[in-house]
């Protein structure tokens, strides 16, 4: 999934360079002016704050994994809940979210943040031993709180800007940072995973490697209930991208 | 002598007491009626559900070609819980710029579908799904075309569901424009007859679309600058409520951290009542923009031009927002219908989009009730009157609650679902 993500990335700045800026507000000749107009209320304050020059590209791409949604993640994920057991879908979930710990360590030591990072490392170790490989989440009864740190947060407390508003294929509302902040992770991940090489000896380390990532993909498309279009409201884009800003601001809080 | 007049004291003590112990054991904690409406009923006053709510969304196909903004749109969609053995069916209409799965709609069903009956769940129409699927003009808001609306789709959704299920009879039930409507769907249905509604309540209904209506939009007269500002007061609201979740040790944005702000009163009353007021836009703001699209009607979205999906749709969103129910009403709203009944006055319409112009039937019609409450804003103390005098015994006034807040209070439920299976009120 991460080391596809750079490529998702590098498509999409392609694309974005190629299609340029969407979006008509003027009146094109021939059209009849509404009866109303934007105009009229630009003196008052606006509430997205979200910097958004990429609209055209971005709406397409909502559409897109929309389309994606429809046709391949959720007819795969409803038939994932469907054959696996909960108890079973609960040890995928714990297994990812324990490898996701290593990119909160690694995060919290480049942030400064000797608490957590121990903490995290307390967690990796306890639920990869008694955790059995990460299946189980021990350390949480043990009254280790979960940690989320990722290089966008870590850029963030570089003093790095979040950048313009940038809707990912398949991974969706992020930023320009933060999508930067997944490539580095995703990098990072695939450079552990060379150094380890953990199915090098079963002769289908390749097939493992996908299968792994499917799983993955399939795990994170589960856990979330956000579906595409299923407001019905025509201006969900707007109250998306307002809230994943807002959703991001209240985690640097917590 | 002296016992009687102690009696007599004792007698004239206990009324008042009596009175007021009505209203102490009815026990729905939150006072205000904004509050209430914000925050609904807390979790542990809800009745206890056990089990899973088998929820399913369904689609509705209709075969109109759709503007390619609207290209996600694929039909009307309802929601079903049905029982797996005989009983009784209930349809529910959500109110303003509701859908089939928003809250009020899900936790109806929990509980209906709980008590044994089949559940069958309508978006308003109001809604943009509605507008754009079933509605014959895509201009909302007449009640009784609406209704018409309403009738028709639950025909076609009964002729798709009844191999499937067995029921026994029908009821009805909307809360808010949903249960207005509701009443003009019920005597529809006394002419057509193909449902036979046994019982249809209407929860904390509009009497007059346009007077519930105009007394939301006041609402926000009382926030700094007005109604035009609503955006730096979304902003200033939204930055009081980040900085008490900053302070607090919260975990996410959830019930506890509402009641937690409400109890610290971080907002004035007026703050809380343009939040209200401010949701309402944000519904309205979807209608109008949606009916424009589908009529043409060229009132916020050039006349002739058609919108493709990479198309930024924020200027209208901006511009819908701060257009007031009572703009669409008088700018779009009557001019449709003026241009199809020449001579037709803005006052003539207001009457029949009103419980008023079916007062006889309601009066006269035992199977339909109201539950709603004194201190529900949307209701003026006249138009309460007016309920009480039109429906009598089938008014069922609680003392509090606000505008639904108390709906999914466990005495609440309890008494709509005795409703439903009594035949007497």
């Amino acid at each position: 999934m991460y080391n596809n993500t750079i490529k998702l990335i590098i498509t999409s700045t392609l694309i974005l360079i190629l299609t340029g800026c969407a979006g008509r507000a003027a009146l094109l000749p021939g059209e009849t002016p509404p009866m109303h107009t934007v105009s009229e209320f630009s003196d008052d304050e606006n509430v997205s704050r979200t910097h958004d020059p990429w609209e055209g590209l971005n709406r397409s791409m909502y559409k897109f994994n929309y389309e994606a949604d429809r046709f391949v993640f959720i007819p795969v994920v409803s038939g994932y809940e469907t054959v696996v057991p909960r108890f079973a879908r609960t040890g995928v979930s714990n297994f990812f979210a324990n490898i996701r710990e290593v990119r909160t360590f690694y995060n919290s030591i480049l942030q400064a943040k000797g608490k957590s990072s121990l903490v995290t490392l307390g967690r990796f170790l306890t639920n990869s031993t008694i955790g059995i490989g990460g299946l189980f989440d021990p350390a949480t009864a043990f009254g280790w709180r979960q940690e989320h740190e990722d290089f966008d947060r870590t850029l963030e407390t570089w003093g790095v800007d979040t950048g313009p508003y940038l809707v990912l294929p398949i991974l969706g509302p992020n930023t320009a940072r933060s999508a930067a902040g997944l490539a580095v992770d995703g990098g990072v991940r695939w450079a552990i995973m060379s150094a380890i090489d953990p199915f090098g000896g079963t002769g289908a380390r390749t097939e493992i490697n996908m299968g792994t990532i499917a799983l993955e993909t399939v795990d994170l498309r589960h856990r979330e209930s956000f579906r595409y279009y299923d407001s019905d409201y025509p201006f969900e884009y707007y109250m998306v991208r307002y809230l994943s800003s807002q959703e991001r601001k209240l985690k640097i809080l917590r | 002598m002296k016992i009687a007049r102690s009696i007599l004291i004792g007698v004239l003590l206990l009324i008042p007491a009596f009175v007021w112990a009505d209203d102490a054991t009815y026990r729905y904690p939150i006072d205000d009626s904004f509050a209430a409406t914000i925050l609904g009923t807390p979790q542990n006053l809800r009745p206890e559900l056990k089990g899973e709510l088998p929820i399913k969304t369904m689609v509705l196909e209709t075969d109109l070609k759709k503007p390619e903004i609207f290209f996600y749109d694929h039909g009307l969609r309802y929601t079903v819980a049905f029982q797996d053995r005989k009983a009784p069916l209930i349809f529910l209409i959500a109110g303003t710029g509701g859908s089939s799965k928003s809250a009020k709609i899900v936790a109806l069903m929990a509980n209906l579908y709980h008590a044994g009956f089949h559940v069958i769940a309508l978006p308003s129409p109001t809604f943009s799904n509605f507008i754009i699927n079933a509605s014959t003009t895509h201009v909302p808001g007449n009640l009784a075309e609406d209704a018409d609306d309403l009738y028709r789709v639950m025909e076609q959704i009964w002729s798709q569901c009844k191999e499937r299920i067995e029921v026994s009879h029908f009821h009805l039930a909307g809360y808010s424009l949903g249960g207005t409507e509701a009443a003009f769907v019920a005597k529809l249905d006394e002419e057509r007859k193909v449902f036979d509604f046994r019982r249809v309540l209407m929860l904390n209904p509009a009497l007059s679309l346009y007077n519930s209506v105009s007394r939301i939009e006041e609402l926000l007269d009382r926030i700094p600058g007005g109604p035009r500002k609503m955006g730096a007061f979304y902003n200033r609201v939204m930055e009081k409520s980040t900085e008490f979740y900053r302070k607090g040790d919260f975990v996410a944005i959830d019930d506890d951290f509402l009641f937690a702000a409400y109890q610290a009163q971080i907002l004035e009353r007026d703050e809380v009542g343009g939040m209200i007021a401010v949701s309402f836009r944000i519904s309205s703001a979807g209608m109008i923009f949606a009916s424009d699209v589908m009529t043409r009607g060229g009132y916020v979205v050039p006349k002739n031009r058609e919108l493709k999906n990479s198309d930024s749709l924020e200027d209208y969103f901006w511009t819908s927002l701060h257009l007031s129910f009572l703009d669409y009403f008088n700018e779009y709203f009557v001019p449709y219908f003026q241009s199809r009944q020449p001579g037709l006055t803005k006052e003539e319409l207001i009457e029949t989009l009103s419980l008023k112009s079916i007062e006889h039937y309601l009066a006269s019609s035992t199977k339909i009730g109201v539950i709603t409450n004194e201190d529900d804003f949307i209701l003026a103390s006249e138009e309460l009157d007016y309920l009480r005098r039109v429906f009598g015994p089938r008014l069922k006034l609680y003392p509090r609650g606000g505008h639904l807040g108390n709906l999914e209070y466990s005495d609440n439920m309890a008494f709509l679902i005795d409703r439903l299976h009594s035949s007497t009120w």
